[in-house]
């Protein structure tokens, strides 16, 4: 949609858009073309020598297990962190959206967890799960449990996706609620005095209305599970024990900044970046309507 | 209607405050206590008021290894209040040059902007590194704010806002000889007062919880933000002083949280509006 009205000129709005373009220029495009270029080359061990290498590193990613490990692991990381972050989200906004007292407190104290970043919310989980020096942590070894997320890898798994997940629940919650409160009174009402009873009404009013908001939520979620969660894992685990918290974004880490193998892992980076144009693409496509004007 | 309190709903929802809140009670509690109980795990759930001080000392002299608490805090306030303050500056300038003038390539230039909406940080670090040690910015503050205020989702939302502005409006200050710069200052921005304090909010945050950024570019130690700082402080093997990592991680939640709490109303309706 465009205005009918707009003012002359055209050095002034040039110059108004210029600062954003730039910036766009150099600390997006450019690097996201010199990922394209270095994930085609390949370094000599010692040299200076950079080779063009065509598909190579393309190949030699595929056919690495260690990869395809971690790609697994990371869909699975992902689908596990949507899942239990939306599930609690939705369970406490179809509570919060009920005539309580105290309904704005209890909003407030559900949502200010929004305000966490990533690596603190492992910080404040581990004074709660940590073996040695959480809360419940002690208590599970006490209890006879054998919980430790440092050695066991299974446990490491279930550690980094319950703090990932602890962070996003407010994120969701917001829009859940959002959903909720937009649903028109008179419809629940309706339902209501057909006799459908409580869980019967929401599998049959609440669920279908709020399913962009679900379809919505549930890439963002999945957006934030695959690349925000850096900073959570890497405080946590650092990817182990071995490598069974290591998810993409991780090991594109590990690969470029500490071992220095840039050609792998900006064939890693152009991969993830092709991930996220596609998830983004299925998200205009089924949403366009409403996230465009 | 039923007078009967709903007793499922408080449960579920005092539940739901409990998750969130335990973990920073066992901080805050945690904090005030001697280091060598909590490693033994005789941490006690009521916070003792003598162990106030170790905020003081944490403040201002920092633990082992580590910057002052206040150092960090003041480049974590400076980081998140530039990125903030850029991200809607330059935001509000390009989205306004795309909607209400007509210039050569303005559909190719805002089509630019949108498209990298689909490209975070995390995917284009190694080679965002490279670009950023050419210009110099390896180690420096201006590296740690200046490449992350180009916004795809600010311009987005302010294009959606401007778009909205009666057409009757723009002519009324045309006929009054404003020019395009009065009309931005003296109507569109104050116009656009709620958007700008909803985005401030989700923006001080972002600035704020930045990891990766701050850990790639910043290695000095004099650039610690408060988020690295503490995961630093986490990441020592044995000895780790951990009332002083909880004081720490206290201070660390305080501003972002305070900025969500107390701005909720603009916080939330900006949020599920622009969506993102």
């Amino acid at each position: 949609m465009d205005r009918r009205t707009v003012f002359g000129g055209w050095l002034l709005p040039v110059l108004l858009v210029l600062p954003q373009l730039l910036l766009t220029g150099f600390f997006f495009y450019w690097p996201a073309g010199e990922a394209v270029w270095s994930s085609m080359t390949s370094q000599d061990a010692f040299g200076e020598g950079v080779r063009f290498v065509g598909w190579d590193n393309f190949a030699e990613l595929l056919a690495d297990p260690l990869y395809l490990e971690s790609a697994v692991r990371t869909v699975v990381f992902c689908g596990a962190v949507s899942i239990l972050a939306m599930g609690l989200a939705l369970a406490l906004a179809v509570f919060a959206d009920r005539e309580v007292r105290g309904r704005h407190a209890y909003r407030t104290l559900l949502i200010w967890p929004y305000a966490v970043a990533p690596a603190m919310s492992a910080v404040l989980l581990l004074f709660v799960l940590d073996p040695r020096v959480g809360l419940l942590g002690r208590w599970l070894n006490r209890m006879g449990l054998d919980w430790d997320y440092h050695l066991n890898g299974n446990q490491a798994l279930l550690m980094v996706v319950m703090a990932s997940a602890w962070k996003q629940v407010s994120y969701n919650f917001i829009f859940f609620l959002a959903g909720l409160q937009s649903i028109p009174r008179a419809v629940t009402e309706a339902a209501r005095m057909d006799g459908a009873k409580g869980w019967h009404r929401f599998r049959t009013i609440t669920v279908p209305l709020l399913a962009p908001t679900t379809f919505f939520l549930l890439v963002v979620n999945l957006v934030y599970a695959a690349f925000d969660t850096f900073g959570t894992i890497n405080a946590l685990t650092h990817g182990g024990p071995g490598k069974d918290t290591e998810t993409l974004v991780l090991k594109v880490f590990r690969d470029g900044v500490v071992n220095q193998d840039i050609g792998s892992s900006s064939a890693q980076s152009v991969i993830l970046m092709l991930g996220v144009i596609a998830l983004t693409a299925v998200q205009f496509r089924f949403l366009g309507r409403r996230t465009e004007t | 209607m039923n007078r009967k309190p709903d007793y499922l709903t408080h449960a579920v929802l005092a539940l739901g405050v409990v998750l969130f809140a335990l973990p920073v009670w066992l901080v805050l509690a945690g904090s005030t206590q001697e280091s060598e109980a909590i490693t033994r795990g005789d941490l006690s759930l009521i916070p003792h008021l003598s162990g106030l001080p170790r905020y003081w000392q944490v403040l201002t002299e920092g633990t082992r290894g580590a910057e002052p608490v206040w150092h960090m805090l003041a480049i974590s306030s400076a980081m998140a209040l530039c990125i903030a303050l850029g991200k809607i500056t330059i935001s509000i300038l390009s989205a306004y040059a795309v909607v209400f003038f007509r210039f050569p390539l303005r559909k190719l230039a805002f089509w630019s902007i949108f498209v990298t909406l689909m490209l975070p940080v995390e995917v284009r670090i190694i080679p965002t590194y490279s670009v950023m040690a050419q210009f110099g910015l390896i180690n420096t503050f201006t590296g740690l704010w200046v490449p992350l205020i180009a916004s795809a989702t600010a311009t987005l939302l302010f294009r959606q806002v401007f778009v909205a502005i009666p057409d009757e409006l723009v002519e009324a200050a045309r006929m009054d000889g404003a020019g395009p710069l009065r009309f931005l200052r003296d109507i569109v921005i104050p116009v656009s007062g709620a958007n700008i304090a909803a985005l401030f909010v989700i923006l001080f945050v972002y600035g704020w919880n930045q990891y990766l950024w701050p850990l790639l570019v910043a290695t000095d130690p004099s650039l610690d933000t408060i988020v690295i700082g503490l995961v630093k402080m986490i990441g020592i093997d044995s000895d780790t002083d951990w009332a002083a990592v909880m004081a720490t991680a206290v201070m660390a939640l305080l501003p972002p949280v305070a900025v969500v709490v107390l701005m909720q109303r603009w916080f939330v309706a900006g949020l599920t509006e622009g969506e993102k």
